[in-house]
């Protein structure tokens, strides 16, 4: 068996005839070769291939692979991540999935989610375009956990009056364990695209941790607020679009706020982002010379993630100033999660607006910065970028916050 | 039936699980106690596991994965005894350095050699038991052995593995589990098959369960060691039977599955004779309602009234087979109603070989031949009551169980009944498929470990029998009840600290065998006493404040009722002086003098007997009795 990275020296690894592997030492040993092998390794990109398996109903869904946990693997022989799917793979775990269509499995990358980046933002979204525009009745990105929703933001950016919905679909436990959660957010994932009466940009993953629905998450409110949990994702400051029960498979809209399916010669691609943005959290130590030098290396705009109401220690508050004058676009956001950033109540805040820092309303950190990316790479003049980055474009704000939209704990009832 | 097992070349194997007693669980910081409040009000998550069926490691995969589907497994989650690891929700956390630590001391004990690196392994588990669909396992040691009067029996692996969560009952066709127990530490033992015979299958299993006794650090109590068996004889199929809890029913689980081998070959020689082809036992299934729309038999009627429809298929030229007795009790008919309630979620099945009956008429049985026209001289109809969804899934699994029949004995994983009997529990997975534990990293085995797990390797069962003779001066007979009594590990400590001269070995030896044997034969659950209430006991004895009676009664109270304080009985059964005897017995002379008066021949016994009431266990016999008959010389006089 091949060595894994933890192994120490001097070990080989034995899979034994009944399937259990140990480490047994070579020091004093004898060792004869009987064969040689190799394990396969495999590159980060996909190449856009796809498989495709025919299903039992009309509709056709495309599913843009583009790795995470989803669409891995472990090989019980050798213990190695086989990183990609094919359209035989999935239906394999799913086999319902052929009831609901023809389906496509385009793949796109075979990247951890942590290794994304604004470039790969723009293939994803140009790959969904394009097979939006050639007619296909569902789309689906699967992507790791970590950072879809920075994707899905991007998405939602970048794809303009989407006459259907996208929909990001990722797994908390690989689609190698029996209690995978992957199938059933895969399956709810494609009802959606099939059925939403909206089109936007979501995030299909597990309500609660038992197998009973899937929520369909906008895609600019939603956050991964756990590191393990088949329910990490959740909407902030919003409640979800749409939830799929099971096992009866049922779609149901739960919110009412949505943006409608365009026509599909009306979609719109601008599939640009800027990479000179970066996200600067508040913190009490912070030293300024971290704005100054993004400011020196010529970043276009900074995402302050800021505390309470949308603060920073007053010693930025000049390096912010510069920056803004330098033509930089600085944003203010919140790292208490919920709520909503409002400057105007102390006088840091407000000391920070006459800076020249827009407040970003209710965003999410990683919303606010996506946008901005989107905004600095597709609208050539500050005052453009400006305007639109505090005004509502995919109901990435949201300016009603009932009581229902924060979550309840255990205080001991 | 009088078998002889070298002769049909039995072969067994055992595996042992046993948990062990440490702090916490063996992937995660949860204490390895059960729940023991109520279920209601407990917090409960609903999930479903599948699995590729590319990956199932099975013969038959459709098999496998039609059992997974759309089975709901309802998990309970205790407070206190469960944390996100056991739900799933977490990766596990490091192995248990205790446990790993108890278990290599284990293995030195039986001569098994210990591996350089420890890989832990995923075991894919799909009856639900483990909320991950795997049990995480990994081999500790390789090979040793067990002495046996009938030659060695070699041991294979010994591993180290998360126990799985407790069952604790169906609702609805969906199986409920209780989380408390999943993952806490167990070692299992596996032995070659070399075992070859029911008894010999009994010393192994006990031999082996009092070694790890011996270690101190296994948990005691029902359901705290397990046993499988791999059973086989020639031209058989080996059997997988799980969870037997009593060691006392392993050569009956051995006579009965041989037989039962014996049995299923002979009616798979006979459908043979019969010229039975798998073809002619279709795959048809009919709606049959028609025929009973007037039963008189209130199992159908009560279920035809709430909706439910009957079922049937046929099994051609199957007739009385069904009725051959396959092991006491139970069947033919009876594995093919395993296979309906196991793949239907239905709760049984009729057949025709065993009708008229269940209020169904000899009218009706002809009816039914007629209806679907097969030869009633010759065939089997099986009928089953309820939706058709779970009927379909009861009598297409009776169908294929059926067509099994024809090449004689099917793979199987069964579970062992009170009795000792077995019952059809899931198909028995193939060359089970074993994956690395990716969110686990190798531990490497070195001399510290090893030093720290000298202190659990176990003494020989033979040098300790040895030792109870030579130097506590026990006799064979006690030596060797003590050995196997729960309170064994005991037995030390409890030496070390009380033993003088009135509190000999010999007597705190007997009391942990003959004395709480004998309670435990009259139905007092001596589960209950814990070793430190024995001590507590022990010491009120040695200062003089109980008599050894009294010991015995306040243990039996106690088990019978744990909740109450031991001090309250420790006081009830306090010794008594002569003086407050004396009082005692004159307050019963007093309020009784008339009728003592009247009968006065009687007297000595009346009064007796009310005393002893009172005093039993606190004073000894012969000194009540001395005051009374000083007390009633008295009587008649004042
Ligand atoms: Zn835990």
């Amino acid at each position: 068996m091949p060595s894994t990275e933890f192994s120490r020296e001097g070990i080989v690894i034995l899979k034994l005839s009944n399937g259990y592997n140990v480490g047994i030492s070579i020091k004093d040993a004898y060792v004869e070769v009987v064969k040689e092998g190799y394990v396969k390794t495999y590159t980060e990109e996909g190449g856009g291939t796809s498989t495709y398996v025919r299903g039992s109903s009309d509709s056709l869904i495309s599913i843009v692979s583009t790795g995470g946990t989803i669409v891995s693997r472990v090989e019980y022989e050798t213990g190695a991540v086989k990183p990609a799917l094919t359209a035989e793979d999935l239906i394999d775990f799913i086999p319902e999935l052929k009831d609901l269509g023809s389906i496509e499995v385009i793949d796109l990358y075979r990247i951890l989610s942590e290794n994304m980046t604004p470039k790969h933002w723009s293939s994803i979204a140009e790959v969904v375009g394009k097979k939006i525009l050639s007619g296909v009745d569902g789309v689906v990105v699967a992507h790791g956990t970590d950072t879809m929703s920075y994707t899905a933001s991007a998405l939602a950016f970048a794809l303009r009056n989407l006459p259907q919905p996208v929909v990001l679909v990722g797994s908390q436990r690989s689609s190698d364990r029996p209690s995978s959660d992957s199938a059933l957010n895969l399956l709810a994932a494609v009802i959606t695209s099939l059925n939403a009466p909206f089109g936007e940009v979501v995030v299909a993953m597990h309500g609660t941790i038992s197998d009973n629905y899937v929520l369909v998450h906008r895609g600019v409110k939603v956050r991964k607020i756990h590191s393990s949990r088949r329910d990490a994702f959740q909407s902030i400051n919003d409640i979800p679009l749409a939830k799929v029960i099971f096992p009866d498979k049922r779609f149901i809209m739960i919110n009412n706020r949505f943006l409608s399916r365009c026509r599909k010669d009306e979609l719109i691609l601008m599939p640009k982002f800027e990479e000179k943005v970066s996200i600067v959290k508040a913190y009490p130590g912070i030293d300024p010379e971290i704005i100054d030098f993004l400011v020196d290396r010529r970043f276009k705009g900074i995402v302050i993630e800021g505390t309470g109401l949308g603060h920073i220690n007053d010693s930025c508050i000049e390096s912010l100033r510069r920056a803004v004058e330098e033509g930089v676009v600085v944003v203010m956001t919140t790292q208490t999660i919920f709520g909503r950033v409002n400057m105007n109540v102390y006088t840091t805040g407000r000391k920070l607006l006459l800076s020249g820092v827009l407040p970003g309303s209710d965003m999410l950190a990683e919303t606010a910065y996506v946008k901005l990316s989107w905004l600095l790479a597709n609208f050539n003049d500050l005052d453009s970028v400006k305007k639109l980055f505090t005004k509502n474009m995919v109901y990435e704000i949201n300016e009603v916050h009932e009581d229902y939209l924060y979550p309840r704990w255990y205080h001991g009832d | 039936m009088e078998i002889n097992y070298e002769e049909l070349g039995l072969r067994v194997g055992l595996e042992i699980h046993q948990q062990l007693d440490t702090a916490s669980k063996l992937f995660c910081s949860c204490p390895t106690k059960l729940f023991e409040g109520s279920e209601e009000g407990v917090t409960r998550i609903e999930r479903y596991l599948r699995i590729a069926k590319s990956e199932t490691g099975e013969i038959d995969p459709a098999a496998i994965y039609e059992y997974m589907k759309g089975r709901k497994i309802i998990y309970l989650v205790p407070r206190g005894h469960v944390c996100s690891v056991e739900l799933d929700e977490e990766p596990p956390h490091e192995l248990n350095r205790e446990a790993l630590t108890v278990a290599i001391g284990i293995a030195l004990g039986f001569k098994s050699k210990i591996v350089d690196e420890v890989h832990v392994m995923r075991k894919i588990v799909v009856d639900g038991s483990n909320t991950t669909g795997f049990q995480r396992t990994a081999i500790i040691a390789l090979g040793g052995e067990v002495l046996d009067d009938e030659g060695v029996v070699r041991i294979q692996t010994i591993c180290l593995e998360e126990d799985a969560a407790r069952k604790v009952g169906e609702v609805d066709g969906a199986v409920v589990y209780n989380l408390d127990r999943l993952g806490i530490p167990l070692i299992e033992i596996s032995t070659a098959p070399d075992i070859r015979s029911p008894e010999q299958a009994l010393r192994v299993a006990s031999k082996i369960g009092i070694m790890l006794r011996l270690t101190g650090k296994v948990k005691r109590g029902l359901g705290t060691i397990r046993q499988d068996l791999n059973i086989s004889i020639k031209g058989g199929t080996k059997i997988e039977i799980k969870g037997v809890q009593r060691l006392e029913l392993l050569p009956k689980i051995v006579e009965y599955e041989v037989m039962r081998q014996l049995k299923l070959l002979e009616i798979r020689d006979e459908l043979i004779k019969r010229g039975v082809r798998k073809e002619d036992i279709t795959s048809n299934i009919y709606d049959v309602t028609e025929v009973f729309r007037d039963t008189k038999s209130k199992l159908i009627r009560d279920k035809l009234r709430a909706g439910c429809k009957v079922y049937a298929c046929v099994l051609k030229k199957f007739k009385g087979l069904l009725k051959v007795e396959v092991q006491p009790g139970r069947r033919f008919g009876t594995e093919l109603a395993d296979y309906a309630r196991e793949w239907g979620g239905v709760s049984g099945i009729i057949h025709t070989d065993e009708l008229p009956g269940y209020g169904i008429s000899d009218a009706e049985v002809h009816n039914l031949f007629k209806f679907l026209n097969v030869d009633e001289g010759e065939d089997v109809i099986v009928i089953t009551v309820g939706t058709e969804d779970r009927c379909t899934r009861a009598l297409k699994a009776v169908i294929d169980r059926a067509r099994d029949a024809l090449s004689g004995i099917p793979k199987e994983t069964r579970v062992a009944n009170e009795d000792g009997t077995t019952r059809y529990m899931r198909p028995q997975p193939g060359a089970a498929r074993m994956y690395p534990e990716t969110d686990i990293p190798p531990i490497t085995i070195d001399s510290r470990i090893i030093n720290e797990a000298l202190k659990y390797v176990p003494k020989d069962p033979n040098t300790v029998y040895e030792e109870l003779i030579s130097k506590y001066s026990l006799s064979p007979e006690i030596s060797k009840q003590l050995i196997r009594s729960p309170y064994f590990i005991y037995f030390y400590d409890l030496v070390r600290e009380l033993s003088d001269e009135e509190l000999t070995p010999q007597y705190i030896a007997s009391l942990l065998t003959i004395h709480l044997r004998s309670l435990k034969s009259e139905g007092v659950p001596t589960e209950n006493i814990s070793i430190e209430v024995i001590k507590d006991v022990l010491n009120t004895l040695k200062r003089g404040e109980i008599s050894k009676d009294g010991v015995i009664q306040i243990l039996k109270e106690y088990a019978l009722d744990p909740k109450k304080p031991i001090e309250e009985l420790i006081k009830k059964y306090s010794k008594v002086d002569v003086n407050e005897v004396i009082k005692i017995v004159s307050k019963i002379i007093e309020s009784n003098r008339e009728e003592l008066i009247k009968r006065k021949d009687k007297a000595f016994n009346i009064v007796m007997g009310l005393a002893m009431k009172e005093l039993r266990y606190r004073v000894d016999g012969r000194i009540v009795a001395d005051v009374v008959r000083n007390l009633i010389r008295d009587l008649g006089q004042g």
